[in-house]
């Protein structure tokens, strides 16, 4: 008889299988997954903290003020790329998802697995950024005292990106992803104030209302104001109450289109 | 043992903005151990009604139950006692094919210490031991399907769905598959199987439903469907006539005996032994051929062997001496057609 099932199934422990079966196939990808986390923020330290300080036409403050915000943009694309366009192949073309969606565990907790995840490998490429900022600027700023405020923030952009991600792999329709990503990537990339401080743009107001929209802004804000303090920033508390109420918009509107595209 | 596996109750399945029922008000249950087919054409509504009893799909109405769970209030407890094989691989294919099979397992809550083993014994049964390490990518899609089916026994379900498990596959793919699907019949696993193909329904399954328009037209084993049809078996004669026979005659006896619905006159196939086709090369030259030949298609109900010793010897009393004897059986395809009035393809 082949009718006995080996042992209760615990959703939890189904949870467990998936965030594996994820882990495992970045640890078999190690390269792939490096390259693509660090050339980017490799390249614009490089250029913008490094090249154009050293030839003159910036102050050596620059470079202290764009590694928090490189940090903070990197987090963030990172946990979105992870799950915008593979959530999209995988429920578009490819049909892999079906086998996990079929496992024995709320769908709401397939998606939960995701944004773990994506967030997990946020925070990776994140600590990846520490050594490549010493490397290529020579020293980061660093605060032991503000580690709590440094991790939290950290953690919340990790969550927010997987939550773009989330947002983007399910409600964009696969044969428009292409158009789609270009379209939201670029601007994301320029408006999250992770190249220039917020406060500073009061002089260009229209633009300073313009990135006050993008949720990269506050993370960007947040690390600057663990590292590097002595820049103006906004106020802690403030980017944080934003990046909470962001992260449970995206994550509310995220499951719910996970739940649309999981269940006909 | 005799229970229900699969109990489905009106079930109702409406997408939004079709103006139809993609499943309409179907009812059915399929016993412990049994291979159920749903069959019909392509659009039929097989495919979603699967997918609901496997939850992947949310009714408009009505209920399913599969292994004592209802599908609707307990997906995830659902999910647990049933294994799918979708009709289009789906495979992981970031994952090794012997590790499709042991994270599937992991996903169903099976213990470490057992996964391995069971894949071992799962590949070799499936004749994929050889392609164990290698990536779905780089493989064909007969053996994409084993792997799938493979898959889909990790975690020892307690009824198997499979979508359109040949469609696709080339002939002798298609042959290995059904030959697993018979041992896993022998071993008593329930199997709920979708196909467009007749001839796989009739090999494979214990009883069938056919399907068409969201609607099931009737359900039975495949030889009684194919009873149930009304003068579908035939018996082909083929005679020549003798001096004093009368095919006129004959024609009119032959109405009379016990089974036949009707008689009618065929033009001779072309015969490979040869006796016709020289007369009958001609079309022309069908008509000087009556004085000759004959040939007489009888469509009976029932067993059409039976019908062959009264014909032969009716033949003989009105001086025809018979030359070939075909029996024709009806298939599910003809049943389909006279349920719908439509081919399947």
């Amino acid at each position: 008889m082949n009718t006995t099932v080996a042992t209760p199934q615990s959703e939890t422990g189904a949870f467990f299988a998936i965030l594996r079966r994820d882990l495992y196939v970045t640890w078999s990808e190690l390269p792939i997954f490096l390259a693509q986390v660090i050339l980017q923020p490799l390249f614009v330290l490089f250029v913008f903290g490094k090249l154009l300080g050293s030839l003159g036409y910036t102050r050596s403050v620059y470079a202290s003020l764009l590694f928090p915000g490189m940090l903070a943009l990197t987090v963030i694309i990172t946990s979105m790329q992870t799950l915008a366009f593979p959530l999209v192949v995988e429920f578009g073309w490819t049909k892999e998802i079906e086998d996990r969606l079929l496992a024995p565990l709320r769908l709401g907790l397939v998606a939960a697995e995701k944004i773990v995840f994506a967030a997990l490998r946020g925070v990776i490429a994140a600590a990846l950024m520490i050594p490549v900022g010493i490397l290529v600027l020579g020293s980061i700023p660093w605060r032991w005292s503000a580690l709590p405020l440094f991790l939290g923030v950290l953690i919340l952009a990790a969550l927010l990106g997987a939550g773009l991600g989330l947002v983007l792999g399910t409600l964009v329709p696969p044969n428009q992803i292409n158009a789609v990503l270009s379209l939201v990537f670029t601007p994301l990339l320029f408006t999250g104030c992770s190249q220039y401080p917020w406060p500073s743009l009061a002089r260009l107001h229209w633009f300073q209302i313009i990135t006050a929209g993008n949720p990269i802004t506050y993370a960007s804000e947040g690390l600057r104001a663990a590292l590097v303090p002595s820049v103006p920033h906004i106020r802690p508390w403030i980017s944080l109450t934003i990046l909470v109420a962001a992260l449970a918009l995206l994550i509310a509107i995220g499951i719910g289109g996970f739940y649309r595209r999981a269940v006909d | 043992m005799n229970r229900s596996v699969v109990e489905v109750r009106d079930l109702v399945k409406r997408y939004p903005r079709s103006p139809v029922n993609a499943v309409d008000a179907i009812s059915f249950s399929v016993e412990h151990g049994e291979v159920f087919g749903l069959l019909g054409p392509n659009g039929a509504g097989k495919t979603t009604t699967v997918g609901v009893l496997t939850t992947r799909i949310r009714p408009t109405s009505g209920s399913a139950v599969v292994a004592d769970v209802d599908v609707l209030r307990q997906p995830t407890l659902a999910r647990g006692r049933l294994g799918v094989v979708p009709q289009r691989s789906n495979l992981d294919r970031s994952l090794s094919i012997r590790n499709n099979l042991i994270f599937h397992a992991a996903y169903h809550g099976i213990p470490a210490s057992e996964r391995g083993a069971r894949a071992d014994v799962l590949l070799e049964q499936f004749g994929l031991r050889e392609r164990a390490k290698t990536k779905p990518d780089f493989i064909s899609g007969g053996q994409s399907q084993r792997i799938m089916i493979a898959r889909a026994l990790m975690h020892e379900p307690h009824v198997l769905f499979l979508d359109e498990p040949t469609t696709g596959l080339d002939p002798a793919a298609r042959l290995f598959v059904w030959d697993r699907l018979r041992e896993l019949r022998q071993r008593r696993v329930t199997i709920v199987l979708t196909t467009h193909d007749m001839h796989e329904a009739a090999q494979l399954a214990d009883r069938a439903a056919i399907m068409d328009h969201g609607k099931l037209l009737a359900i039975d084993t495949p030889q009684a469907l194919v009873r149930s049809l009304p003068g579908a078996a035939t018996l082909e004669l083929a005679a020549e006539i003798l001096d004093g026979g009368s095919a006129d005659e004959v024609f009119a006896a032959l109405r009379g005996l016990p089974g036949v619905e009707a008689v009618e006159r065929v033009q001779a196939q072309p015969q490979t032994n040869g006796r016709l086709s020289p007369v009958l090369a001609d079309p022309e030259q069908a008509g000087s051929e009556t004085t000759h030949a004959l040939r007489v298609r009888l469509y009976v109900s029932g067993d059409a062997p039976m019908l062959v010793a009264p014909a032969a010897s009716t033949f003989a009393e009105h001086r025809l001496a018979i030359t070939d004897v075909k029996l024709g059986n009806p298939t599910l395809e003809d049943v389909f057609i006279h349920l719908t009035g439509r081919t399947l393809r």
